[in-house]
């Protein structure tokens, strides 16, 4: 039964992996589908990570913490809005500011403040989001299977895990069973066809920056405030490039969106439990080749290899309304 | 704010709408520097001192300015294609291989044959880089935003790997090369002075920068819309990847993780703001290259301000230069073209 035990460990490290990515994956696909392509949203994430530590440090709550790590990143990706819809400038460069100005402005700031080398204070565990057991947890561990998967699987994860897997189905939802997500979806798409029937294209863009900005809030604070306790310097660490590259693999889609960041969740999960242990046959797999997989596997995707990942039509194209 | 915009005087267009634009990311820069409790007009005038005051300041600043004017020649030869290559990054890193696996095996050769095999090893494992992208872009249309974005991420891994496990000598807990041997050093351009009978500051800057201006020189003589995507990327990701040249051959002489810095990423905005003309990039490179310097001193003689007061400075600038390019364009367009309307009228 003990490589059942393993099973059960590792499913559980690769939900808390796969949690950040899906916030941000989830974010992403707002902003895509709405037809404003971001690479910053590890800039947001990394803002919200920032923000969620400092707030948490200061007023000892982690709810307020939360609060205002979705404000702030709320505020970027408006800030991103308002460069590419009102502005029509370049989606990409300006998802590259943000990123840059995220990566200097929180390790300046948290220098400034607190003077622990670019750190926020270490948080208590009332500041922050902690693990909630559930029921009779610790009495059904030993059961095999079911209480395995019910003890250590579901059970022990903070309550923003939950959140972010409740998320998959509310976006589903509101994407696919809304009047607003078959705007959203249709500005992505068509946004001349949207004009037309009187909706405002610029309107429905900045809806989806701001959804994408509040899930990129909820992913830096799930970093800062709930997995670990405080930001610490760049402590995305690409995350945020992960999740756009499971987004894709998930072809722009809520459902598959939550199988890739598991998928990618296991393999950080696994890479982790395989550093420096030879599998039969195989030898000793480096632990940057495993980090690389997920890179390759979108690669290998976007080359047509795997099924098709078909962008929406006027993602990265500025809407000019026609005189 | 459609049709006078096209009527603008070119050096508005060149000229002054940069410039508005670099005074807005500026004038947000003091905010910052005033929310960190600094005087912005004290810091500045650390940064321009500590850029172009002295001799050593200065060469340092030429000295960043060659990893710049490499990436945003990089940029802008993509751009002339239509293509957005974002992955200088990891091309660079793996120019710094073709450098390394240059140097590090025939250090016994003369300079003047290491030299060109180097130029040689830096453009071919740069353009290698880029061939899948632009392959994959070409022909099966595979966006070079997203490819380029992960080849930056497999290419760290891969020189991780590289550094640790098979690059770095034996008993070495450092991931990084053994230096390189004294042939295999770039000549620092005061040694090569001092030859000649000229003193000036002692500074990494070196031959490199020679090269990034020779390259500049070459794109402007040839370049013209490039159509083939390959072709493009090929030259972009070879560009890319002298950018090692400077940092690996010409100042830490060995191979070692994260050179490249963000450097291909700043060369999107230098590209931009030199409106991917070679004598535009020239001078926004200095620009840059300026703000890196000008930046370190200002950090060594403030230690409130840290380097990364550097990055976010970059950040606004690549901000208002790059995505907000068009903010204050419909304004002095209107301003520049209102005579030109009521003469019509």
């Amino acid at each position: 039964m003990e490589w059942l035990d393993l099973i059960a460990q590792v499913s559980g490290s690769a939900i808390r992996f796969s949690v950040p990515l899906l916030f941000a994956c989830l974010a992403g696909l707002y902003s895509e589908r709405a037809g404003v392509f971001d690479i910053g949203l590890e800039g947001k994430m990394l803002i919200g990570a920032f923000t969620a530590g400092t707030v948490a440090a200061l007023t000892g709550s982690a709810w307020l913490g939360l609060l205002a790590a979705v404000l702030a990143s709320v505020f970027f990706a408006l800030l991103h809005g308002f460069a590419s819809i009102t502005h029509r400038g370049n989606q990409i460069v300006s998802g590259v500011a943000i990123n840059f100005i995220a990566a200097g402005l929180t390790a300046q700031l948290g220098e400034t403040w607190f003077k622990i080398g670019g750190q926020t204070p270490q948080l208590t565990n009332q500041e922050r989001f902690m693990s909630l057991g559930w029921p009779f947890a610790e009495a059904l561990r030993r059961i095999p299977v079911i209480g395995q998967v019910y003890s250590q699987v579901l059970s022990g994860h903070n309550i923003l895990v939950y959140a972010a897997f409740l998320a998959v189905p509310l976006t589903w939802w509101l994407l696919y069973r809304t009047r607003f997500g078959l705007r959203l979806r249709a500005v992505g798409e068509n946004p001349a066809a949207v004009d037309t029937a009187g909706i405002s294209v610029q309107g429905m863009r900045y809806a989806a920056v701001a959804c994408c900005g509040v899930l990129c809030g909820f992913a830096g604070a799930y970093l800062s405030i709930a997995q670990s306790a405080g930001f610490i310097e760049h402590m995305t660490a690409g995350k945020g490039f992960i999740a756009l590259a499971a987004l894709i693999f998930a072809k722009w889609r809520p459902i598959p969106a939550m199988w890739a960041c598991l998928l990618f969740g296991v393999l950080d999960a696994i890479s982790i439990r395989l550093q420096g242990v030879p599998i039969a046959g195989i030898g000793i797999v480096p632990v940057q080749l495993m980090q690389a997989v997920p890179y390759i596997l979108t690669v290998i995707l976007l080359a047509g290899f795997i099924g098709h990942a078909v962008a929406p039509k006027a993602g990265g194209v500025p809407y000019v309304k026609e005189k | 704010m459609s049709a006078p915009s096209r009527e603008l005087p070119r050096w508005v267009d060149i000229g002054l709408i940069p410039l508005v634009n670099l005074l807005a990311a500026f004038l947000v820069t003091g905010l910052v520097f005033l929310a960190i409790g600094e005087s912005p007009l004290e810091s500045v005038a650390i940064m321009v001192n500590g850029a172009f005051g002295y001799g050593t300041g200065l060469g340092y600043t030429l000295f960043y300015t060659t990893d710049f004017i490499f990436t945003g020649l990089a940029f802008a030869v993509s751009f002339h294609a239509g293509l957005f290559n974002i992955g200088a990054e990891g091309q660079a890193y793996l120019g710094g291989l073709g450098v390394a696996l240059v140097c590090l095996p025939l250090g016994f050769l003369p300079m003047v044959i290491i030299i060109p095999l180097a130029i040689i090893g830096a453009a071919l494992f740069g353009a290698g880089w880029a061939f899948i992208p632009a392959y994959l872009q070409a022909k099966r249309g595979s966006h070079v935003v997203i490819t380029t974005i992960m080849f930056n991420f497999i290419a760290a891994a891969l020189m991780i790997y590289l550094l640790v496990n098979v690059m770095s000598p034996k008993g070495s807990m450092n991931p990084e090369t053994r230096p390189f041997d004294v042939n295999a050093h770039l000549p620092f351009i005061h040694d090569v002075l001092a030859g000649l009978g000229i003193t000036i500051a002692k500074s990494p800057l070196n031959l490199s920068f020679l090269w990034a201006l020779i390259c500049a020189a070459a794109a402007y003589a040839g370049m013209k819309p490039q159509r083939l995507i390959i072709i493009a990327m090929l030259i972009s990701g070879g560009l890319s990847g002298f950018l090692a040249l400077n940092e690996i051959m010409g100042a830490q002489n060995r191979l070692l993780l994260e050179f490249t810095a963000g450097y291909g990423f700043v060369g999107i905005a230098v590209a931009l703001m030199g409106r991917s003309h070679p004598f535009g990039i020239i001078l926004a490179a200095i620009l840059f290259g300026a703000l890196y310097q000008g930046g370190a001193d200002l950090s060594f003689e403030k230690p409130t301000v840290t380097r990364d007061m550097i990055v976010v400075i970059q950040g606004l600038v690549i901000l208002f230069a790059g995505a907000l390019e068009h903010m204050f364009r419909p304004r002095i367009a209107h301003f520049f073209t209102k005579p030109l309307k009521t003469k019509e009228a």
